[in-house]
C-alpha cells in the first residue's frame, strides 16, 4: 500500500479508536492513538500475512502463523487500535467494533485469546510478557527454518518491567535475528512523564550493551518516516542480532487536546469531546 | 493388604528425565527449556540426543514462560523445567496471561517441590503451589507418586493439548508402581481396596499410605488407598464412590493443608457426600533445613501420622 493509502487508514483507525474508547466510556486513546501509524504500516504494507479468506469473506486466521510474519502487541492497552487496525484488514467485521469492552464481547478490554477474536495470538495487558513471547514464536521460526519475520511493540513504561530485560537479554544470546522490537517511547506513563516516574534514560544505549541493532525512529507519526524505518530494521535483520526500532511519537497524536500528556493514557472522552476529537479525524473508510 | 514390594529406588525426578528422553526420540515438536538447573532436572539424554530441540534460558524464569508460550502458539510442545519454587509463585502472573488465559500448550515440569527438597530449606521448600495451580482455570495439575507414573505422566501430557502443571520432587524414593503402566490424566488409581476408611494421597505421600495401610491391617483396619495423581481435575467419581464405601476419609499431601488435594476432596464431599474428613499437610507454616525423612517427620507426613488421623477419623464415623 501507499502512503498516501496508509494515512488515510490511519486517519479511521484513529476515529475508530476514540469513537470504541466513547461507547464504552473506559479504555486507552493516547497510547493508541500514537501507536497508530506503526501498527497500520505493518499491517497493511509490511507484513506478509495469510491473505486466504473463509467462507465468510473474512482472512482466515491460523494461529500459528507458518510463512507468516507475526505481531505480537506487548502493550495490550492499546487494544483500541489493534482491533481497529485487525478489523479494517479484514479478520472480523468492523461492526464488532461497537462492543469494545462490552458483555459478552470478543474485543475484551485488553487482547485475548479465550474469546478467539482472529488476529490475536496472545492474551497481553500484564506489561512485560510480550517480548518473551515474541522470542520463543521467532526462535520457532528459525527451528522450521521459517524466514518470516516476527514483530511485537512494546510500550516505554513498560520498560520498567524486570522480565522485559531477561528477553532483552535472551533473544542475542540465541541470536535471534528475525525479531524486530518496536518501543513506543513517548515518554508517558499513568502516573506522569516516564522521566518522572521511573527514568528510562537512553534506551538505545541500554539495548546496545544488551547486543541488539538499533534504528531510531524520529517521528513515529509521520508515515513516511515510520515506513522507512522498518525498510532500515529490516536491513538489518539475518545478521545474528535482533532489532528494536526506538519509536518516538506523541501520546494522543491526532486529537490535539490529548496530545503529549499523560491524562488521556487510560481516559474516555465525553459527548462533546467525542464530536471535537472526530472533527479533527477525516472519515475515509466509513465509520462502523 | 495387596502387598507392594520394590526391588529400586529412584528420584520421581529422575523419572522425569527418563520420560522426557523417550518423548525427545519419539516426538519431534517437544523442546525442552531449563533456567540453569539442567543436572537436578536430568535433562542431560534429552540435551544430548536433541541439542537443537533444547532451549536454555538462564537465571530467567518469567520469560521462560513467555519464550514457552510463543513457541507453543508456533505449534511445538514446550517442556519449561525448573524448581517448583521457580515454576510456579515465582511466574504466576506468566503462566496465567500467557500459558492459562491465552490456552498456550505449555508444560511446566517441576522438581524439588515440597519439604523433601531437604537441606536448602524453607526458601526453596514450595508447598503453596498445588493451590496456586488449582486456583488457575484451564490448569491441569499433576503430582505422581514414583519414577515410573512420573515417567509416565511425563509421556502421557505430551499428548494433551493444554497447559500442565507436573509436580516432581528430589528424594529417592520406592519404585512400587509398573514400568509399563498407562497414565490417564484425572484417573485415580485404586491401590488398594478396603472397606473401613479411604486414604487419598498424592506424591511421596502415596508410599507412606501404603506403609499406613500395613500398620493398620495389623490393628484390623481395612484401608481403601486411591492416588491422586491428578489433583485437577480431580476424578470426583472415583473419590465419591470410595467415600460411599467407607464413610471417612483421610487425605494426605506434601503441601499446606490450605488449596491443596485435601481441600479439593472436602470441597467435592461437602457438596455432595458429607463425610467426616482428616488432613495431613503442613500447616500453616513454613519448612526448614534438615533431611528429608526428619523433615517428614518433625512436620506429621509420614505413615504414623496418616495411621494416626485414621483411627481419629475412624472414630468419627
Amino acid at each position: 500500500m501507499e502512503i498516501q493509502d496508509l494515512k488515510n487508514v490511519g486517519a479511521q483507525v484513529r476515529r475508530d479508536i476514540v469513537r470504541q474508547v466513547h461507547s464504552s466510556q473506559s479504555g486507552h486513546p493516547g497510547g493508541s492513538l500514537g501507536c497508530t501509524d506503526m501498527v497500520v504500516a505493518l499491517y497493511f504494507r509490511e507484513m506478509k500475512i495469510n491473505e486466504n479468506k473463509n467462507a465468510e469473506g473474512f482472512l482466515q486466521f491460523v494461529r500459528e502463523g507458518i510463512g507468516e510474519d507475526l505481531f505480537f502487541l506487548s502493550n495490550g492497552h492499546i487494544s483500541p487500535l489493534f482491533y481497529s487496525v485487525l478489523a479494517r484488514r479484514g479478520y472480523f467485521p468492523v461492526s464488532e467494533m461497537s462492543t469494545f469492552r462490552k458483555i459478552n464481547s470478543r474485543l475484551q478490554g485488553h487482547p485475548a485469546t479465550h474469546e478467539h477474536l482472529p488476529g490475536i495470538r496472545v492474551a497481553s495487558g500484564s506489561l512485560g510478557q510480550g517480548l518473551s513471547v515474541a522470542c520463543g514464536a521467532a526462535y520457532a521460526k528459525r527451528l522450521r527454518k521459517d524466514d518470516r519475520f516476527v514483530y511485537v511493540m512494546m510500550g516505554d513504561g513498560e520498560q520498567q518491567e524486570g522480565q522485559v530485560w531477561e528477553a532483552v537479554q535472551f533473544a542475542p544470546h540465541h541470536k535471534l535475528d528475525n525479531l524486530i522490537a518496536i518501543i513506543d517511547w513517548n515518554g508517558q506513563q499513568i502516573d506522569g512523564p516516564t522521566e518522572v516516574v521511573m527514568n528510562n534514560l537512553d534506551l538505545k544505549a541500554k539495548y546496545e550493551a544488551f547486543g541488539w541493532d538499533t534504528v531510531d525512529l524520529d517521528n513515529g507519526n509521520n508515515m513516511e518516516h515510520v515506513v522507512e524505518s522498518l525498510k532500515q530494521a529490516k536491513a538489518k535483520t539475518g545478521k545474528g542480532k535482533p532489532v528494536v526500532i526506538l519509536m518516538r511519537t506523541g501520546m494522543g497524536y491526532g486529537v490535539d487536546y490529548m496530545m503529549g500528556t499523560h491524562k488521556w493514557h487510560g481516559a474516555a472522552p465525553n459527548d462533546d469531546q467525542l464530536l471535537v476529537a472526530l472533527n479533527q479525524l477525516p472519515v475515509t473508510l466509513g465509520d462502523y | 493388604m495387596k502387598k507392594y514390594t520394590f526391588t529400586d529406588k529412584k528420584d520421581t525426578r529422575s523419572g522425569f528425565g527418563a520420560g522426557i528422553a523417550e518423548l525427545g526420540r519419539s516426538n519431534p515438536k517437544v523442546i525442552a527449556l531449563c533456567a540453569d538447573l539442567v543436572a537436578s532436572l536430568k535433562l542431560d539424554t534429552f540435551i544430548k540426543e536433541n541439542p537443537e530441540r533444547f532451549i536454555q534460558v538462564g537465571i530467567a524464569e518469567a520469560n521462560m514462560i513467555g519464550v514457552s508460550a510463543g513457541l507453543a502458539l508456533s505449534g511445538y510442545i514446550p517442556y519449561a523445567t525448573t524448581f517448583a519454587n521457580f515454576g510456579s509463585g515465582r511466574v504466576y502472573d506468566q503462566i496465567r496471561q500467557s500459558v492459562a488465559y491465552s490456552g498456550t500448550n505449555v508444560k511446566i515440569c517441576v522438581s524439588h517441590a515440597g519439604l523433601t527438597l531437604g537441606e536448602d530449606g524453607a526458601t526453596h521448600q514450595i508447598l503453596e503451589d498445588l493451590a496456586m495451580m488449582r486456583a488457575m482455570p484451564e490448569m491441569t495439575v499433576i503430582n505422581p507418586c514414583d519414577y515410573n507414573q512420573t515417567k509416565a505422566a511425563t509421556i502421557a501430557i505430551a499428548d494433551y493439548n493444554g497447559p500442565v502443571y507436573l509436580r516432581f520432587g528430589r528424594p529417592v524414593m520406592p519404585i512400587f508402581t509398573a514400568d509399563d503402566q498407562k497414565f490417564e490424566i484425572g484417573k485415580a488409581w485404586t491401590v488398594n481396596e478396603g472397606k473401613d476408611v479411604s486414604i487419598f494421597a498424592t506424591g511421596h505421600l502415596v508410599w507412606e499410605a501404603i506403609l499406613a495401610g500395613e500398620i493398620l491391617e495389623q490393628e484390623g483396619i481395612d484401608a481403601e488407598i486411591i492416588n491422586i495423581h491428578t489433583i485437577k481435575p480431580l476424578d470426583n467419581e472415583a473419590i465419591l464412590k470410595s467415600a460411599s464405601k467407607t464413610r471417612c476419609v483421610v487425605t494426605a499431601e506434601e503441601h499446606q493443608l490450605n488449596g491443596g488435594l485435601g481441600d479439593a476432596v472436602c470441597q467435592l464431599l461437602s457438596r455432595n457426600m458429607p463425610t467426616p474428613v482428616e488432613m495431613i499437610g503442613v500447616n500453616n507454616s513454613f519448612g526448614e533445613s534438615g533431611t528429608p525423612a526428619q523433615l517428614m517427620e518433625k512436620y506429621g507426613l509420614n505413615a504414623k501420622s496418616i495411621v494416626e488421623s485414621v483411627r481419629k477419623v475412624i472414630a468419627r464415623k
